[in-house]
């Protein structure tokens, strides 16, 4: 019978198998962060060793300023704190880390991928739920916490329960205006959050299959979101082609590459097709990632919620978000823009913003952080900044930012922004922000109009 | 990590579907190293004003079920953010187990990694449980993960599934990664044929 490209990957990193069904996987990158600090901790109270340096690389991130590139300039002792903490684990264990000055630091999901560190057939792991981007090259990626952090710190391996298999196509050609974000909040929107709980996600159909690996690592980034562990596309000529000259990629593509595809036979265990052409600029109204609607449309009332948990979740979401129901998506007034993190910040989309604001001012405050800083110079190189700057964006250094507010700055309470990031949570970009989930052009033309609206 | 067998405890009803991690652990209390403190974070900005006040209309505020130690949950609880702070948070309020029709599967897995026991059970059964010890504030529900059962105030028994690995971890409080370093001659002769291979 035929196997997955979830499968072959799996099958291939098996080290031991119970009768249960659990294994125990071999991982082949593992990334971590700031964040993983009470690992680093466990591992010490152990008095283990981290057992493959070589294999393991440290991202510095989520503390990141935006101001500053040196760890000595982070005014907050408690977030220099963690960042010194984070450079001095790396140190500890020999383990290259792209601290703050290094001219290669990132966001771990934008400079993984762009450092040629994960490539088709990988396992690949780091402890932030969003590490299923890496998935978009036909790697098996996800996200784990803590205590699994130790454990591949440990053994470089990690036990896992064989996931639900999903494939969802995406069929058609996806309108001129449409993103790769807007495929996956209109996914999130028809599943819901839940939708692959328990699952493996593998995106395919003709309009994945047209997607730049960019927008490829867009929708996996935001698999998690649909509930799913992971999702993934199978490696094809134009990941090859993406890989190729990366600092740590192969010269040429391994030739293991091209067998990395689902088999004609193979089954999953269920499957979604969304028709492409239909899908049309989306952005969140609510504090769940399902909770969105295209931009021309409105916000739902509560009462049309299918059901009576709905119902509930949805009347509590408007309340948090200060609105109605009923109101015209393009009717809502913004307090701010943010342009960054690891779900929308790649050269590609800093490229589709700044067509958009060209030879334009904005009419509320923009924040961009490019997703890594490495992104930051071809953007530079190509005039990008000066057209954020000229249109009165504030154009800062690469870090997870906005997305988390862990660094430092926050939306503040009862502020509305239109977000390029992942989350739109009660909370997620300080306490009381209200978060609109929405493409690069569609942050840039709300940013000139100073409501929510698309490009096009 | 403490063994877990048998539990009875107050069981307070949490009635929200998709409750994130963010919720459950705000960000900006994750820089502070694991201590007694994160009591105070789990569910912050729910339980506080922005002045610090308690609020009265949460329910984890209200007696008897600031004692809680079972939460009965709506579906998709711990979504989201990988943080395994929010498993701290909830252990540091005393809770040791949460009821849900589903969970977001890392808070599924980093709780079962710290002895708090995730029961999913169909959703009709937990808006029934949840319903009850609603409707009598104070009930207790009892966990027995040896025998997989969660036992409602009726005397019902309902039947759970959990990973195998997971449930004897637990039940005998074993360190995993313990357990795997067992396996180490294993993890190197996997490592020297993929060596091999290449």
């Amino acid at each position: 019978m035929g196997r997955t490209l979830f499968q072959k990957i799996w099958d291939q990193h098996v080290v031991q198998a119970r009768d249960d069904g659990l294994a125990l996987l071999y991982v082949d990158r593992h990334y971590f962060h700031e964040g993983s600090f009470h690992a680093f901790n466990m591992l010490r109270a152990r008095g283990l060793p981290v057992r493959r340096p070589d294999l393991t690389f440290g991202f510095g991130d989520h503390y990141a300023p935006t101001t500053a590139r040196r760890t000595a300039d982070v005014a907050d002792p408690e977030i220099r704190g963690i960042i010194e903490t984070f450079e001095a684990n790396a140190r500890a264990h020999r383990i290259r880390a792209f601290e703050l000055a290094d001219p290669d630091q990132g966001i771990v999901h934008v400079a993984g991928p762009e450092q040629g560190l994960t490539l088709p057939g990988m396992t690949v792991v780091c402890g932030d739920s969003h590490t299923s981007t890496h998935g978009a090259l036909g790697a098996l990626a996800f996200g784990i916490g803590a205590s699994e952090v130790a454990h591949v710190l440990a053994t470089q391996t990690i036990w896992q329960t064989p996931p639900k298999q999903i494939r969802c196509a995406f069929e058609g050609t996806l309108p001129e205006g449409s993103t790769a974000k807007d495929m996956a909040l209109a996914l999130i929107a028809q599943i819901g959050t839940g939708g692959g709980l328990g699952g493996a996600i593998e995106f395919a159909g003709s309009a994945v299959r047209a997607l730049s690996v960019e927008a490829r690592l867009t929708l996996c980034n935001m698999a998690i979101e649909a509930g799913a562990r992971t999702g993934m596309v199978a490696p094809d000529a134009t990941t090859a082609a993406w890989l190729a000259g990366r600092p740590h990629a192969p010269a040429q593509p391994d030739p293991a590459w091209e067998a990395l595809f689902t088999d004609a036979d193979a089954t999953f265990d269920s499957a979604v097709t969304l028709d492409a052409a239909t899908i049309r600029p989306m952005a969140t109204w609510g504090t769940s990632p399902e909770e969105a609607v295209p931009l021309s449309g409105r916000i739902p009332r509560a009462e049309e919620a299918p059901d009576e948990a709905r119902q509930k979740a949805w009347a509590r979401s408007l309340d948090y978000m200060g609105l109605q129901g009923g109101e015209a998506m393009a009717d809502v007034r913004l307090d701010r823009v943010f342009l960054g993190s690891c779900t929308n910040a790649r050269i590609e989309d800093l490229r589709a913003a700044a067509a958009v604001l060209r030879g334009r001012r904005i009419a509320v405050p923009m924040l961009v952080s490019p997703g890594s800083s490495r992104v930051k110079r071809a953007a530079e190189a190509e005039g990008l900044d000066r057209v954020f700057r000229e249109a009165g964006a504030r154009w800062e250094e690469s870090a997870c930012a906005l997305c988390v507010s862990m660094h430092g700055e926050t939306v503040g309470e009862g502020e509305r922004c239109a977000s390029t990031s992942n989350r739109n949570f009660a909370g997620r970009q300080g306490r009381g922000a209200r978060t609109h989930l929405v493409s690069p052009a569609s942050a840039a033309a709300s940013a000139l109009a100073g409501r929510l609206v698309s490009a096009a | 990590m403490e063994p877990f067998t048998r539990y009875t405890a107050i069981a307070a009803p949490f009635d929200q579907a998709n409750v994130d991690t963010d919720q459950i652990m705000p960000a900006r209390f994750m820089r502070r190293p694991r201590d007694e403190r994160y009591a105070t974070y789990g569910f912050h900005d729910q339980r506080y004003t922005p002045e610090g006040a308690k609020r009265p209309d949460f329910i984890l505020n209200q007696p008897p079920f600031d004692a809680a130690g079972i939460l009965v949950a709506g579906r998709n609880f711990g979504v989201g953010s990988s943080r395994e702070a929010a498993v701290y948070a909830l252990l540091a309020m005393g809770h040791r187990c949460v009821v849900a029709p589903s969970f977001g599967d890392i808070f599924f897995s980093n709780a079962l990694k710290n002895g708090l026991l995730p029961v999913r059970l169909p959703e009709s059964t937990v808006n029934a449980l949840r319903q009850a010890v609603a409707t009598s504030p104070g009930t207790t529900l009892s966990v027995d993960l040896e025998r997989q059962e969660l036992t409602g105030p009726d005397g019902t028994a309902h039947q759970f599934a959990i990973p195998g690995f997971a449930r004897e971890c637990l039940l005998r409080g074993l360190d995993e990664i313990g357990l795997t370093l067992t396996l180490a001659p294993d993890i190197a002769a996997f490592e020297a044929r993929r060596d091999a291979a290449r």
